[in-house]
């Protein structure tokens, strides 16, 4: 994946800001808010600092908006209850092409019962499907969204690439 | 009329008109803080309507008004946020703290005060409101600025100095002598160290142990726990105010979102409350002969406020403009100026009163003016308006 330019700074008691310059030469500023709103800025050319001509979104739009995107709001979500949680870890596994579990029913891969992590989203392209049951069938270029223990995830790594 | 009917038509008269204000200072795009304080100089002691029978009431509504504007403030930031702050920003908090309290100690002894109260005029002016910044922030969509996380940071740092300087103050106002003081701080810094890093590691235990599916649970749990620290705290010779905001930190952050939505309108009544039976114990009177005084402070404190903000926005690698936002969104001082004002008129040096109340009433107004001047004329329209 290229390398994108993004920068993230906490803003207390407000929630994050993402800015991120883009290969076109924007920049992009992004305010994600606790509450779920979020508001999306570009910068002033002669003063760079200050934030202009914004949208501000609730938090159904900014999920709205999220989802015409993609997953990458699902996994920071459950990045974010993994921290609550010590010892609990978020992680996106992909599922390679030639992987054991291409083509197989995702209750093949026996996740919580060998490793006992959770799959909680599978994420196809802009797709995503949350809370997958075991009869959904992976694909190659599929991306697991999984929270278990630090040993639990790279054993369930090692099972879905098949290096067991 | 009987007592009970003379009480509850008084406090009804009272949030009436603490809506109105409230409407009022929406309108012009202003904190209420201000217009509460000089509504209730108005109506209070030696003002056109003493509210008599709902005085008691009032006195011990205010208490529980400090207490959950503590608590909520100390919902408000997470251990982490607190902690990568202090990595990042501890030198803009210093340079905060060595501008900004200075003036406030040195008028209130050139005003005469007993050093006691010189040292809670120095909170006055130290501490920014947080409340009003932060959506001063929101409201001129300065959010996504550059400058708006060493904004934050400032807030986040003099929150946490709270914690030290309320124990500092209530045990100096006591007049224990600097050695207790000393030693006051000392507890203090360790409770607050001991809390955060027991947050870290139990704080999601705390939060099971309050969360309940029903909301009622919640607020009963919640709000008895932290009076139960907080009077804990007070008979310890603490102040109540520090035992709630420790509560509040310790909180993990997925519990405190939903505290807070539950909190936010009982905060909002004892709050405004507090303010109301602050108003009431200054006397109006007092007031006019410090005005000049006040006046002097609030615009050296200005300067100070923004040189504090100058300094935290270059630290980040933000330009002249930006840092010139930073320093004025700074300047206002609003509810926890009153809460420190209000210890030391609780402690009996009720001449710290007037002064922080004119202070107050002319930043809080001000403070929001002032920044909104900080943006080119060209620009200066309200954010996010429909074009």
């Amino acid at each position: 994946m290229p390398v994108v330019d993004l920068e993230e700074t906490l803003l207390p008691g407000v929630g994050v800001r993402y800015e991120m310059r883009c290969a076109s030469g924007q920049m992009l500023g992004i305010v994600v808010q606790r509450e779920g709103g979020a508001e999306i800025a570009v910068y002033d050319r002669r003063d760079p600092d200050r934030a202009q001509g914004m949208f501000r979104l609730s938090p159904d739009e900014a999920d709205a908006v999220a989802e015409v995107l993609g997953a990458p709001r699902l996994t920071q979500r459950f990045a974010d209850l993994s921290k609550e949680v010590p010892g609990l870890q978020s992680a996106r596994l992909g599922i390679t092409p030639g992987s054991p579990f291409d083509g197989r029913p995702l209750g093949d891969t026996r996740a919580r019962t060998l490793t006992g992590c959770s799959i909680v989203a599978l994420v196809r392209g802009a797709d995503v499907v949350p809370s997958p049951g075991p009869e959904d069938v992976l694909r190659g270029g599929d991306v697991l969204v999984v929270i278990g223990s630090g040993a639990g995830l790279a054993q369930l790594e090692h099972r879905l690439t098949g290096r067991e | 009329m009987d007592h009970v009917a003379a009480l509850l038509v008084e406090l009804g008269l009272l949030f009436a008109g603490l809506s109105l204000l409230g409407i009022l200072a929406r309108r012009l795009g202003l904190s209420p803080v201000p217009f509460v304080l000089l509504a209730a100089l108005a109506v209070g002691n030696g003002g056109l309507a003493p509210l008599d029978t709902a005085e008691p009431f009032l006195t011990a509504a205010a208490e529980i008004g400090v207490v959950l504007l503590l608590l909520t403030l100390g919902l408000e930031f997470s251990a982490t946020e607190l902690f990568s702050s202090f990595r990042r920003h501890a030198p803009s908090g210093v340079v905060d703290l060595v501008l900004n309290a200075p003036p406030g100690f040195v008028a209130g002894l050139m005003l005469g005060l007993p050093w006691e109260g010189a040292l809670a005029l120095a909170g006055v002016t130290w501490i920014s409101s947080s409340g009003i910044v932060a959506r001063l922030l929101g409201d001129l969509g300065r959010l996504a600025n550059r400058e708006t996380p060493a904004v934050l940071a400032v807030l986040v740092l003099e929150d946490l100095a709270m914690a030290l300087f309320l124990p500092l103050l209530v045990v100096a106002l006591a007049g224990s002598g600097p050695t207790a003081a000393i030693a006051g701080v000392g507890l203090a810094v360790g409770a607050v160290v001991l809390v955060l890093f027991a947050a870290q590691r139990h704080g999601h235990r705390l939060g099971r142990l309050l969360s309940h599916d029903d909301d009622e649970q919640v607020l009963l749990r919640l709000v008895g726990l932290t009076l139960l620290v907080a009077g804990g705290a007070q008979a310890m010779g603490a102040s109540a105010a520090v035992g709630a905001f420790l509560v509040g930190l310790a909180l993990p952050a997925s519990f405190a979102e939903r505290a807070r939505a539950i909190l936010a309108p009982l905060r909002d009544l004892f709050a405004a409350l507090f303010f109301v039976a602050f108003g009431f114990a200054t006397d109006p009177g007092a007031i006019l002969p410090v005005l000049p005084a006040a006046l002097a402070l609030a615009v050296v404190s200005t300067a100070t406020k923004m040189g504090t903000g100058w300094f935290a926005a270059r630290r980040d690698g933000v330009a002249v403009p930006g840092r010139l936002r930073a320093g004025t969104a700074l300047v206002a001082r609003g509810e926890f100026s009153i809460v420190i004002a209000g210890l030391a008129v609780t402690a009996g040096i009720a001449e710290v009163g007037p002064i922080a109340t004119g202070y107050v009433l002319i930043l809080a107004v001000a403070g929001p003016v002032i920044t909104r001047f900080a943006e080119p004329a060209a620009l200066r329209r309200p954010a996010f308006a429909p074009t």
